[in-house]
């Protein structure tokens, strides 16, 4: 074949991935909202597990503002952190920070579950979804078709992320409605938190690239490999809290971040937390300026999406050696 | 007579042991023996120490430091890994028989009851869950600073209310079983969204009196609510913390937890009942729903 000839298949090669992409994408955003049940099971059920996360600084803001504000023969001003208050202007201002400080960290955690959404879609429905569909069946058609495997993730990819931002920007709205959560997102920050939302997404997607092929090797530990995934990454990451308390941990709790960060779920959430919260607790759990946070969140979206190319080529390759691609429940 | 009632009841044991046997390997086989075991222990104590992180990170900001809160949320918690793997266990059997394995149809029509096939299945994820429970307590007492309480005559009554906490958490994970033949694959939303109910309204990780006056009402209407706070009264040293129950004493607890176990059991026979007629009737019974 000549170099002529190669350039001339160019645009039928781009409008072939282009179609994949599209076509994967489709059943994912026209398909999952074809059943109206999701606004309950998939908005509104999972606002319930955000709200006992919420209630509970609700419970410890209440003790804490009960402290502040009950006056006792040696404290007639209250308790304002662990001495009586001296007077009642510092009294005021306790129960004024007390209030501002379960504000953020409602927000953070009305936020960070909003952001679960995304991580357990990477995980249930991008890194599993190969496995999925060996299991059903689909995988050996995606593979004699003659459209790039990449494109076949990233429309799985484009199609998640659009179907998952409705239902984590529907949690979001009416968690920060009924939760009452007061945002000070100054809107000369709107175009950087947008950056970092789109660009936390290209990565956690990516990452979910990636692992789809690694799924696709492991067989049924694929989905156990997810489950485990879940509740320590909600951890590991600070989806309920800001991630940078636990460089106050110790060395282990710095080791923990460290590796945390590789997550793109845990930079990208601490640096929307700073842009629609800038004043929260001091700034004392930040972990680094918003600006840095998606200079290496750019860095990691570009390195997970070509780990995703890589993986993918060499265990495609692996997986038909050993015979894996057809074979079920393994 | 007599033989009927034997042979139906060595139908249920035998469905039982079989399912529960199945759930086992399910939950098990997939690795060595050394993986599952921490496997299983690693999920609850991440979730344990999102509650720890959650209040040191309030304790440092707020410079406010509650130990007999932090214990009744801990220990909450440590007990309601009995409730997410329980529910779980049971209701996502229909959707993983019927969307993943796609086996429900032939399960269906063997000579079982499928009832008490889902009750077997979720077993080993109810034995499971005992062992994680078991090593976040120990984990609590021996690193966190948890202060137990315990005294040999309080054991009965700790075991009585485990045995009705599960039977009703069983019981409405089958409710759950009966809803999900008509429901598309929405395991995941059911599995964070449902634990969720009860970790809102039953007073699992703060006191009922933190909700609103018509929430704190649904929560009394729940059987966890008084498994948890008989739980608590149980295993902790007495606190300030106001439950909102404190005026019910423990025997009185322990009657309401069997009654509303009950009715929560009779429930779940006929919600179960219904959502498979219901299922048969629209062709549903082994539907996927792979997008």
């Amino acid at each position: 074949m000549t170099a002529a000839s190669v350039a001339s298949r160019i645009p039928h090669r781009l409008k072939l991935n282009l179609q994949a992409i599209v076509g994967r994408a489709y059943p994912r955003v026209v398909g999952a909202n074809r059943e109206p049940s999701w606004i309950f099971f998939e908005a509104i059920l999972p606002l319930l597990g955000i709200a006992a996360y919420v209630f509970i600084y609700r419970a410890l803001g209440d003790r804490a503002i009960a402290a502040i504000m009950t006056p006792s023969p040696g404290a007639p001003w209250g308790i304002c952190g662990l001495q009586p208050c001296v007077d009642a202007a510092e009294q005021d201002a306790y129960h004024v920070m007390a209030l501002a400080n379960v504000n953020a960290l409602i927000g953070s955690t009305v936020l960070g579950g909003a952001m679960v959404a995304f991580w357990l879609n990477v995980l249930w429905s991008m890194a599993s979804q190969l496995y999925w569909e060996k299991e059903i069946g689909n995988l050996q058609l995606y593979m004699m078709a003659p459209m790039s495997r990449m494109s076949l993730l990233g429309g799985m990819a484009l199609g998640g992320m659009f179907m998952t931002s409705v239902r984590a920007i529907t949690t979001l709205v009416v968690g920060v409605a009924v939760f009452t959560v007061t945002l000070q997102l100054d809107p000369a920050n709107a175009g950087l938190l947008l950056a970092v939302f789109f660009v936390t997404l290209t990565a956690l997607y990516g990452m979910g690239m990636m692992l789809a092929s690694l799924y696709l090797l492991w067989g049924r530990e694929a989905f156990n490999l997810s489950a485990l995934l879940e509740e320590p990454i909600f951890f590991t990451s600070g989806f309920y809290f800001p991630a940078g308390g636990f460089a106050r941990a110790g060395a282990l709790g710095r080791a923990v971040l460290t590796a945390a960060t590789a997550i793109p779920a845990t930079l990208g959430l601490d640096a929307m937390r700073q842009l629609i919260f800038p004043t929260a607790w001091g700034g004392q759990f930040w972990i680094f300026s918003p600006g840095l946070e998606l200079e290496v969140l750019l860095v990691l979206a570009a390195v997970f999406l070509v780990l995703a190319r890589y993986t993918l080529a060499y265990l495609e390759k692996l997986a038909r050696r050993e015979g894996r691609l057809t074979s079920r429940h393994q | 007579m007599t033989s009927g009632v034997s042979s139906t009841a060595r139908m249920h044991w035998r469905s039982f042991k079989w399912a529960a046997w199945l759930g086992w390997e399910m939950d098990s086989n997939w690795t060595e023996p050394w993986l599952f075991v921490i496997y299983s222990v690693i999920k609850p104590v991440a979730g344990a120490f999102i509650l720890v992180l959650m209040y040191n990170i309030f304790a440092l900001i707020g410079r406010f430091y509650d130990p007999a809160y932090f214990a009744f949320v801990y220990v909450g918690n440590a007990f309601f890994i009995f409730v997410a793997n329980t529910l779980f266990g049971t209701f996502q059997v229909i959707q993983a028989d019927r969307e993943w394995y796609q086996t429900l149809r032939y399960t269906y029509i063997s000579p079982i009851s499928y009832y008490t096939y889902i009750v077997g299945r979720a077993a080993s994820k109810v034995a499971v869950s005992a062992f994680a429970v078991l090593i976040t307590l120990v984990f609590g007492a021996l690193a966190l600073g948890i202060r137990f309480d315990v005294s040999l005559g309080s054991i009965p009554m700790f075991l009585a209310a485990l045995v009705l906490g599960l039977f009703c958490l069983i019981s409405i994970g089958i409710c759950l079983a009966g809803i999900s033949f008509m429901t598309a694959k929405h395991t995941h939303g059911l599995a964070e969204g449902i634990p969720g109910i009860f970790y809102v309204f039953c007073g699992v990780l703060f006191p009922l009196t933190t909700l609103p006056d018509w929430a704190r009402s649904v929560g009394r209407g729940i059987p966890i609510t008084y498994w948890f706070d008989l739980t608590r009264r149980l295993l902790l040293p007495p606190s300030t913390i106001d439950t909102g129950l404190g005026y019910f004493n423990d025997v009185e607890i322990l009657a309401l937890l069997l009654a509303s176990s009950l009715i929560f059991f009779l429930m779940s026979l006929g919600i179960f009942k219904l959502g498979e007629y219901l299922a048969r009737r629209a062709g549903k019974i082994d539907m996927t729903t792979s997008y």
